[in-house]
């Protein structure tokens, strides 16, 4: 422990020399600011062009980056939280914590209009039950799926963000039907667990044939893995959407930085990091720009998602319409 | 001697006050949060649901954990075989592993795709499901069964071989060892083992989730984790964390009314002895207990280390710095553990009434590392930054967390020295230090090696605390290994959990060596 504070001390007084460039504070989740994550490459790209010390801050997944942020209230240091969805965006915005972003969105290639005042999208993916590709008979529908004898892993609403994303598609597709389609689905279900990470291992290793993920997921092992034997499934009713967005933080000490930093975030040197270390569609680039491998992916005809209030709205009662459903 | 035991020396006022610290750093902080909480709060009809399926499943595994390891136990205190080290080791393990490593390596044995299902199809028998409340008992007797086997084994291993030399030359029979002694000692070490492994599977939140099966699998700590991150109910995440510690005196009240201390009579401490009333039945069911115990205990962990073995030699530089960081936050983290446990459990065991204390150390396995991470980054935030002192705090956390484990097992150890050597020391007029050094001490080697490895190891599995406090530089090699995961980055995973398990394993080997040399002369 004290090599840990002379460390620590060592670490201090380093940054102190360094202390005259300004110090941009970004709040993430924990997968951005790996050495395999978009982070370093980001802090790089922007670090050339801002002369500041960008800095990231990480606290667990979505949903626990929002609670950080209430937990340190106005006297965050963060200038930037990243990595909020939008089914977390109304909450952030009601705790006052967020101030309006003041750019001009440009080049924005999402699948839906953007026109929120407090956030900025940076990536989108779609929520899909990924298999290996030599599932016969993959379902084309939650009903299909609930009538076959697939079995699938799934992710806890209330412990994930993907767990909720899963919530609000069956919600969005199937609304008052919804408590129906689970108990169909309930059969299906091998397990649900804490995190998107312990459901993708289950099904690597073969106790699921089917897991909730994206249909970007693909992606990694073809172009990481060089592995094509993954695939996602379409279904017809639509696939919901996880929008991941950046939002400046009211009481930043750098509000003009923070705003170069988003607008930072939708050009070519942000969005070129985005595909191949987050897994996700970029949001601010055209699709002949993607990296090669993105084009087999499958292309959900409909994309399904709640504006932020609405998804505030109906997550309880959805939550208790799921916990019924799958607890008899 | 009751007059005697009455008078607070000064190693029982440290006890007493290091016992008061510890309460104040696990209530502190859920205090904090409750303080932060706006409004009152209530408890729904799921939260009760949560509360019912938490004493449902603690309960059936604690049960389990303990009966299993009972045979196993005996058999291990009775027996002299090659490679009886490395087997008390090795089957340690599972105790210290990160749940979703040992998750995944039972997966590996019982799941659907698993080796015994495996087994069972081409034999054209029907699949077993371990989702369900099965599983999850079954997961928590893999990973307590160990630490009831260890516990227990303590307790037999205490018996004087003075006088198991006098019921050798008694002749006693198989059955009258059962009755004279092995009955005494597993009245005295069962419930508080019992209650360990209760309160350890109470907090269980992601082994219950993922082999529970869905909500019906909901757990108190679970529903904390709802109310924090879903809601962001900090009242609610309170009051169900209030709901834990309840569930925890609780059940230690009983327990600790279950326990009756018999002291075993005063010995000289030389090596254990054959065991008297041996026959071919008693070594048939010890044979069928070590191996019965190897294969459940040590399959799992082939299958983790066959998966990742391979994957450590390209793991990522990062891996290695969390490794290192992790070694260190341990050695700290036990070396804090003993400090605090040993003047606690002297303080325990040198008066009669004083075994209320030892339900504070119990507080820390009970209260929920959620709630208690939350509260303290309350308390740290006003004064400093939080993930500056990530570490340190880890490595606190730890250290209260393993001190149950301490006090568990240095308690009966430290009761049966003072019963047996104390007498002797006191009318030498031995007193201070020297009595501490020359009487005492010496008899708490054994659970004093076994706590602190102990510890070290625990800490080393640990991820609770580090998550929420988690600086991108500093991780632990357990939340490296998550972000590995997260980053689909599964082989990676696999190889960080192999050095994981290396590591707890070689951390808990060395400072548990004082205990084996004893327990294998």
């Amino acid at each position: 422990m004290r090599h840990t504070i002379i460390a620590a001390g060592l670490t201090m007084m380093a940054g102190g020399a360094l202390a005259q460039a300004p110090v941009l504070t970004v709040y993430t989740y924990d997968s951005f600011n790996t050495d395999w994550g978009p982070g370093p490459a980001v802090e790089a790209a922007f670090e050339a062009v801002c002369g500041c010390d960008l800095q990231f801050v990480t606290a667990g997944d979505g949903a626990a980056l929002l609670s950080r942020l209430r937990l340190e209230g106005a006297r965050s240091d963060a200038d930037i939280v990243l990595g909020l969805d939008t089914n977390l965006t109304a909450a952030a915005v009601e705790t006052g914590l967020i101030a309006e972003h003041g750019v001009t969105a440009e080049g924005l290639t999402l699948p839906v209009a953007w026109d929120d005042p407090h956030f900025l999208p940076y990536d989108w993916g779609y929520f899909a039950f990924v298999h290996r590709t030599d599932l016969a008979d993959a379902p084309t529908s939650f009903e299909a799926l609930a009538d076959s004898d697939l079995s699938i892993v799934v992710q806890d609403p209330r412990s994930s963000t993907p767990g909720l994303g899963l919530l609000l598609w069956v919600q969005n597709a199937y609304g008052d039907r919804a408590g129906e389609i689970w108990e169909g689905l309930a059969d299906n279900i091998v397990t649900v667990t804490p995190g998107w990470s312990e459901s993708y291992d289950l099904f690597l290793g073969g106790e699921a044939d089917m897991v909730l993920s994206y249909t970007t997921s693909p992606a990694y092992h073809l172009i990481a893995e060089e592995d094509d034997g993954y695939t996602a499934a379409p279904f017809d009713e639509g696939h919901y959407m996880q929008i991941e967005v950046a939002g400046v933080l009211a009481n930043s000490d750098q509000p003009d930085l923070a705003r170069d930093f988003l607008a930072f975030m939708l050009t070519g040197a942000f969005q070129e990091i985005v595909p191949t270390t987050n897994w996700m569609y970029p949001a601010a680039l055209p699709a002949e720009d993607w990296p090669q491998g993105f084009e087999t992916l499958i292309q959900p005809q409909t994309a399904l998602l709640y504006d932020p209030e609405e998804a505030a709205e109906i997550r309880d009662a959805a939550l208790a319409t799921w916990q019924s459903a799958l607890s008899n | 001697m009751a007059k005697r035991a009455q008078q607070l020396r000064p190693v029982d006022w440290a006890g007493a006050g290091l016992a008061a610290l510890v309460c104040l750093a696990l209530l502190g902080p859920l205090m904090a949060v409750m303080l932060r909480a706006e409004g009152p709060a209530r408890l729904g009809p799921a939260d009760w649901a949560a509360i019912r399926f938490t004493l449902i499943q603690a309960g059936l595994s604690a049960v389990f954990s303990v009966l299993f390891a009972i045979p196993v136990a005996r058999a291990l205190a009775r027996r002299r075989f090659a490679g009886r080290r490395l087997f008390v080791t090795l089957t340690g393990a599972p105790f210290i592993l990160p749940v979703i490593v040992a998750v995944l390596g039972l997966l590996a044995i019982f799941g659907r795709a698993g080796w015994l299902n495996a087994a069972l199809s081409a034999l054209g028998l029907g699949a077993i499901d371990i989702y369900g409340l099965g599983g999850v008992v079954l997961a928590h007797v893999f990973l307590n069964l160990p630490l009831a086997v260890r516990l227990i084994l303590q307790a037999w291993l205490a018996l004087p071989s003075e006088r198991v030399r006098l019921a050798t030359a008694l002749g006693f029979s198989d059955a009258d060892m059962r009755r004279h002694f092995e009955r005494p000692l597993l009245r005295e070490v069962l419930p508080g083992a019992a209650l360990v492994i209760f309160l350890i599977c109470t907090t269980s939140f992601a082994v219950a989730l993922t082999l529970g099966g869905g909500p019906r699998a909901t757990t108190v700590e679970l529903a904390i984790y709802q109310a924090f991150r879903f809601d962001f109910d900090l009242g609610r995440a309170a009051l169900l964390g209030v709901v834990q510690v309840a569930i925890c005196v609780a059940a230690g009240a009983i327990a600790l009314r279950a326990a009756r201390v018999e002291a075993m009579g005063a010995g000289l401490d030389r090596p254990p002895m054959p065991w008297p009333g041996d026959n071919l039945r008693a070594r048939i069911i010890d044979l069928l207990a070590i191996a019965g115990a190897g294969a459940f205990l040590v399959l799992p962990l082939a299958a983790v280390i066959g998966e990742g073995a391979v994957a450590i030699l390209t793991l990522p530089e990062s891996v290695w710095w969390a490794a290192l960081r992790s070694v260190l936050v341990a050695l700290a983290s036990s070396a804090l553990s003993v400090a605090l446990a040993l003047p606690i459990a002297l303080f325990v065991a040198g008066g009669q009434g004083r075994g209320a204390v030892e339900l504070v150390g119990f507080l820390s396995i009970a209260i929920s590392p959620l709630v208690v991470g939350t509260g303290l980054f309350i308390l740290v935030y006003p004064i400093a930054d939080p993930v500056a002192l990530s570490l340190p705090i880890t490595g606190l956390v730890n250290a209260l967390v393993a001190l149950p484990f301490l006090l568990r097992a240095l308690v009966p150890a430290a009761r049966a020295a003072e019963a047996t050597q104390g007498r002797l020391a006191d009318a030498l007029g031995m007193r201070g230090m020297a009595r501490l050094r020359l009487a005492i001490l010496p008899r708490l080697k054994r659970p004093l090696g076994f706590g602190a490895g102990l510890a070290a190891a625990f800490s080393m599995g640990d991820l609770g605390v580090i998550a929420l406090f988690s600086a991108p530089s500093q991780a632990t090699l357990p939340l490296e290994m998550y972000r590995l995961m997260g980053a689909y980055r599964t082989d990676d995973a696999q190889g960080a959990a192999v050095l994981l398990l290396g590591l707890s394993l070689g951390l808990f080997w060395i400072f548990d060596r004082g205990a084996r040399v004893d327990a294998a002369a």
